[in-house]
């Protein structure tokens, strides 16, 4: 486990941040990772996102919640680089090229990005997965793709990886298919850490898994979040989920943001009328 | 590019041998040269496969029509052809193929790897080492070594645009976990110049390291997926495989039961119905040479004090073993 560090290089360790240290608004010490400028794409009105700006700062985990077909997978797709907007911005502050406009920017450059600083987990695993090959191969697959050319190594952290999702390495060579949902998605998990990614977008990553899986993966997730030091932006409709993983939230509504804040000011104090039914229908479950 | 390549593929269109009411060799003169331009082209990128609006040839099935057209677009009046299929030019495939070009271009052909200037294969590429005057010309059934990983062609051009190869290292992977060595034998999956994955058509591994350096021009056809590709003379080509996984070429315990040869690529032969078999060269014309200069079974280092032009072809065989010795070194 050991070999395993989070991305500033230092070794895991455990520990949680606390909503007191959130609170202090330490991110703002630093430079942001990401800097999103209104962002606009529609697929007809009111069917999409529109005028969405925000920062996020290494370490930050930002939340955007809403009701279904609000915009909120339109919108990480198009934060991802893998969805052109309409209109607006997106910048990356990328430790190989440095400021990068994500849809101005060489083609290669935003590819080379996806495979070694970022990390994309998909609600269904077959998507993000190779379903095809091998749990070993699937985490090898990015180690390989930036370079790795010995076995021997890929296949040891591979097995690092799995140990650190929590998937007994006796299942190296076993298909994905031939795992549980809630497997499939941390070996999603896996397969995009290996590369020491420092951003990762994910897309109702506990989706359509029962509920005690559910507990156990937001777990692992709240985890290596903090000892890996990563950004994150997650979508979920799932207050619970949100309100266990993110530091700050995005509520969209019909393609816009209507409320933005602190995970704890948004879900306790909602200000916009929307936020407050989103809220109170969740406390009525 | 060698001046004599260049000749060949800008040969003028005029010859008129063949069958009455076709043309020569089959295929119109607009044809031959759009694949002629599709050709330079592939040549001047290495490995990289270039699209061609290629012509239905009023074949059957398994012909191999990608590497028919590039035969009838290349070959001339004054070539000799030769054609392979699994090793041998006597299956019904492979004569088919040299009585149709007999028929339609009236060419020469010839069951000699040394004489012919012109070689359509499939599966293999000949023992014998080929010169830079000769053109091996291979019919491909998927020219996409990335297909099997990347179903989408855009995506698969894009992966070869920005030289994204992890994937194809995945199949690698997959062979060492299953099989603790790299099984794949046949389409084993090589780098051109540095530069371009390419499917070098399912050939045995055993051959790959005869495509590196080799002076002879290869053209790669696929019919179906209208695809050519080529390797120039003296190219690099790599095989891929990982540090502690180095390539490595199939090998026999046995020799071949009819010439001895204990280095050529042996196939299994099934003699009876008790289950006895032996093991013969694939590479037919190689054999029977080797028998010709005094190889045998029994005597498999050939007989002293032969004629002049058996040293001379036993020393061209060491010569070619000892760059095969090189390769697998590197
Ligand atoms: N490719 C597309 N073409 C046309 N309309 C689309 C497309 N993708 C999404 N939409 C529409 O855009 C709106 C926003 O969709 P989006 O998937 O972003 O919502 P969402 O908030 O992620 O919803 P859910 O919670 O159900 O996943 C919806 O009305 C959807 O039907
Ligand atoms: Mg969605
Ligand atoms: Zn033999």
């Amino acid at each position: 486990m050991n070999a395993i560090q989070n991305v500033n290089g230092q070794p895991l360790k455990g520990g949680k941040d606390t909503s007191a240290e959130r609170q202090a608004g330490k991110w703002q010490d630093d430079a942001p990772l990401l800097s999103v400028r209104d962002i606009c794409k529609f697929y007809a009105p009111g069917k999409g996102c529109g005028d969405v700006s925000f920062d996020l700062y290494p370490g930050e985990v930002l939340g955007i919640v809403g009701e279904s077909g609000s915009g909120k997978s339109t919108l990480l797709s198009t934060l991802s680089a893998r969805l052109q907007p309409d209109s607006g911005q997106v910048i990356y502050n990328s430790a190989q090229f440095g400021e990068l406009d994500l849809y101005a920017c060489d083609e290669a450059e935003r590819r080379v990005l996806m495979r070694s600083e970022w990390g994309i987990v998909h609600q269904h695993a077959r998507d993000g997965l190779r379903m095809n090959v091998s749990a070993g191969a699937n985490i090898g697959e990015r180690l390989m793709a930036v370079g790795e050319r010995h076995y021997g190594s890929i296949r040891e952290k591979a097995e690092e990886w799995l140990t650190a999702v929590e998937i007994d390495t006796g299942r190296i060579d076993d298909r994905p298919s031939q795992f549980s949902g809630g497997m499939q998605q941390r070996l999603q998990i896996a397969r995009n850490l290996v590369t020491h990614p420092k951003l990762i977008f994910m897309d109702e990553p506990t989706g359509g898994l029962d509920v005690s899986v559910q507990a156990r993966l937001l777990d692992l997730l709240r985890n290596l979040v903090s000892q890996l030091g990563l950004s994150v932006i997650i979508v979920t409709h799932d207050l619970a989920v949100a309100r266990l993983l993110a530091h700050r939230l995005m509520v969209m509504r019909r393609g816009e943001v209507v409320e933005t804040g602190l995970t704890d000011q948004v879900l306790d104090d909602p200000q916009h009328p929307y936020t407050q039914l989103l809220v109170s229908s969740i406390l009525q479950n | 590019m060698s001046s004599q390549l260049s000749s060949q593929l800008n040969k003028p269109a005029t010859q008129t041998a063949g069958a009455e009411g076709y043309n020569f060799a089959y295929l119109d003169e607009q044809s031959k040269r759009m694949i002629r331009r599709a050709m330079l082209k592939a040549v001047a990128i290495p490995g990289y496969q270039v699209p061609f609006g290629g012509r239905e040839m009023p074949l059957p099935h398994g012909w191999g029509t990608g590497g028919m057209q590039l035969t009838a677009t290349v070959i001339g009046e004054a070539d000799t052809l030769k054609v392979i299929d699994q090793g041998a030019d006597d299956t019904t495939n492979a004569v088919s193929i040299r009585r149709f070009f007999a028929k339609t271009a009236g060419v020469a052909t010839t069951e000699h790897t040394a004489d012919a200037s012109l070689i359509q294969t499939r599966h293999r590429i000949p023992e014998r080492q080929l010169r830079n005057d000769q053109i091996l010309i291979y019919q491909v059934p998927i020219p996409e070594p990335l297909r099997f990983i990347e179903p989408r062609e855009t995506e698969t051009r894009k992966m070869h645009a920005l030289r994204e190869y992890g994937a194809m290292q995945v199949k690698l992977y997959e062979d060492v976990a299953r099989f603790g060595h790299i099984a794949t034998s046949y389409d084993y999956p090589v780098m051109v110049n540095d530069r371009y994955m390419m499917d070098p058509s399912p050939i045995p591994k055993f051959d790959n390291p005869k495509m590196n350096q080799m002076p002879a021009l290869q053209l790669f056809g696929a019919g179906f997926e209208k695809r050519i590709y080529a390797v120039p003379p003296y190219t690099r080509v790599v095989s891929l495989d990982f540090d502690d996984y180095p390539f490595e070429v199939q090998s026999w315990e046995e020799s071949c039961s009819i010439c001895g040869s204990d280095h050529s690529f042996l196939d299994e032969v099934i003699m009876d119905d008790a289950g006895n078999k032996m093991f013969v060269c694939s590479d037919t014309d190689y054999c029977r040479e080797r028998v010709e200069q005094g190889f045998t079974a029994e005597n498999p280092e050939g007989q002293q004090g032969l004629t002049p032009e058996h040293n001379q072809v036993q020393q061209e065989n060491k010569k070619q073993d000892d760059t095969k010795a090189e390769e697998m070194a590197l």
